[in-house]
């Protein structure tokens, strides 16, 4: 029953316009990205190089698709977000506001049932989304810009042979996954409290928005509070591209962000089931 | 008729902070029963639906549907319920042929191709099967409601306030469609309205509530028709008429008099009597107008609560 039910909310989720944001705002959003760096991608590598000239000297081709997919991912890792909770935050709230809740839950099925198949069908979205954006930002960039060796600016300069990169890519956006699906489930939480999409999109936002704030204000009294926000761990997937990798954070964040997802789904269920329907 | 108490609510209660609203409720409804649920706007209605249909929890009380307790057999009493609860609302981006495949999947009915077209065309909406809900207009929409309520070929089907909305024509539409379900195909049939003369038309029981608790149960034939009824006779003079009725026996039924009318409380056979008799002692009796109590009542009531 629960497959029937996610592949209902899968087919409900792909029939909305809404759907298709995401999809095309990375589909414009990451050609205008390769079109600049095409342009003037040189000055990225020429200022990331510009203490190493000194002493070495550059071969091959550093403006890379490797570079440029990792330049899109930090640029846009926190815009993809907001595509998630388009759709997040309409998955309970969306059959409120259209009046079908009482359609649903007059169903002979759980209401745990249905929680669960809305929250797969959503993780389904967010994996596919992400699917579009690595093909996008990596393939795509590959083919017009060719590999070679990926240069990554961080504590330090990093430089990673061609052959050493695509795993990393594979472990980043494995990463990637977990951070976009505990956005996906804080959405779905607000999207459990209300009967309209609007109200869970903002105040996802808005809390993302005040814990990066927090995560990079300087001040020492926010210290205790900032391993405790969700955002510092979703930039983790950074970790894959250092040397060596810093598994040990990495799987630490990554547990971290998976408690979030499983918390917040089961509070997210929990409400939904008290829920009196009043729509 | 059928003694199996199909739906049995016991001290049913539901209260928002300070707000009842359902109060103590009780009703029984029985097998074949087209049983109605009448009452004004507010009055409790649909909270007591939503209740039956396990969108809201009571407060207190306890519900059985098919003899099984609603809060631990949910799930196979629903198998065997369809139901419309206020205005039915649809995923407007899908045909009414896909609203009714999505649905009928998640209640376990047959969506096969020829089981959906023949609901739709029950409903009378088989040539709009491929067009998207959010070009229907609400009779539409009602119509498809009932479809989706028949579609796993319900033992009790819920509808709530199913007319609303519709032109006469599509008012008697449902209605027809009501009894035909009730006395051809043998469903029990729950009907919520706020119109009484909607609910003597297809119901034989009913229970009148208002302010969320019970006001009246019965028989429509016991509530609607009773032995006697309300009449008023509008007279050419009344203190003529006023005179010669002390004189009979329908003195003890008169009520009262106002204008040029007189108002008695008469068996249902006497009115024409008193009629007759008026005539022959000279008066010019211009209407003969019978009222039911449950009719009044029930009209101040809903004037009440508007």
């Amino acid at each position: 029953m629960i497959l029937k039910l996610i592949s209902i909310e899968l087919g409900k989720i792909f029939r909305k316009l809404r759907t298709y944001i995401g999809f095309i705002a990375i589909g414009v959003l990451v050609p205008v990205v390769q079109i600049s760096l095409y342009f003037t991608g040189e000055g990225y590598v020429d200022f990331a190089t510009r203490n190493l000239k000194d002493s070495f000297f550059f071969v091959g081709n550093l403006l890379n698709g490797y570079l440029i997919a990792y330049l899109i991912l930090q640029a846009l890792f926190i815009h993809i977000p907001f595509l998630i909770v388009l759709v997040g935050s309409d998955l309970l709230a969306g059959e409120a506001t259209s009046g079908t809740y009482r359609m649903l839950i007059t169903r002979p099925v759980s209401r745990i049932s249905i929680s669960i198949s809305k929250f797969f069908a959503g993780f389904i979205y967010t994996n596919i989304l992400l699917l579009w954006l690595l093909l996008i930002s990596l393939f795509v960039s590959i083919i017009i810009f060719g590999t070679g060796e990926l240069i990554v600016l961080r504590d330090k300069v990093y430089i990673f042979a061609s052959d050493d990169i695509l795993w990393r890519f594979i472990l980043a956006y494995g990463f990637a996954v977990l951070s976009m699906t505990t956005v996906l489930a804080l959405s779905y939480l607000f999207s459990s409290m209300v009967e309209n999409a609007i109200g869970p999109i903002v105040a996802s936002m808005a809390v993302m928005i005040i814990f990066i704030i927090i995560s990079a204000l300087p001040i020492d009294i926010l210290e205790p509070f900032r391993p405790y926000l969700f955002t510092n761990h979703m930039i983790k997937w950074r970790e894959f591209f250092g040397d060596p990798v810093n598994y040990s954070e990495a799987i630490n964040s990554g547990l971290i962000l998976l408690l979030h997802i499983i918390g917040l789904f089961l509070i997210t269920t929990y409400i939904f089931n008290r829920k009196d329907i009043l729509s | 008729m059928d003694t199996e108490k199909i739906i049995e609510v016991k001290g049913l209660t539901k209260k928002y902070k300070n707000l009842v609203a359902v109060d103590n409720l009780d009703l029984n409804v029985y097998r074949g029963d087209v049983f109605g649920f009448l009452g004004p706007n507010g009055a409790g209605k649909s909270t007591t639906i939503r209740m039956l249909l396990t969108l809201i929890k009571p407060t207190s009380g306890y519900i059985k549907i098919f003899g099984k307790s609603l809060q631990k057999s949910r799930i196979e009493i629903l198998k065997k319920t369809g139901a419309i609860v206020e205005k039915p609302d649809f995923y407007l981006y899908l045909t009414a042929y896909k609203n009714l495949e999505v649905l009928g999947k998640i209640s376990g009915g047959d969506t096969s191709k020829k089981n959906i077209m023949k609901m739709l065309e029950l409903v009378g909406l088989e040539k709009r099967y491929n067009s998207k809900v959010k070009t229907f207009s609400h009779g539409m929409k009602q119509r498809l409601g009932i479809a989706q309520a028949l579609l796993h070929d319900p033992e009790l089907i819920i509808l709530d306030e199913p007319t609303t909305g519709l032109d006469p024509q599509g008012m008697k539409e449902i209605r027809d469609l009501i009894l035909y379900l009730s006395k051809e195909k043998n469903k029990t049939v729950f009907l919520s309205s706020h119109i009484l003369h909607e609910v003597e038309m297809i119901a034989n029981r009913m229970i009148i509530i208002n302010k969320g608790a019970t006001q009246v149960e019965g028989t429509v034939d016991e509530l609607l028709n009773p032995d006697k009824l309300r009449v008023t006779f509008e007279v050419n003079d009344i203190t003529k008429a006023f005179e010669i009725v002390k004189l009979t026996q329908w003195n003890a039924n008169f009520v009262m008099k106002e204008k040029n009318r007189l108002v008695f409380e008469l068996p249902k056979n006497e009115s024409a009597e008193l009629n007759k008799y008026f005539i022959e002692n000279g008066l010019e009796v211009s209407a003969v107008i019978p009222t039911r109590s449950l009719e009044n009542y029930f009209l101040k009531i809903t004037e009440t609560n508007q």
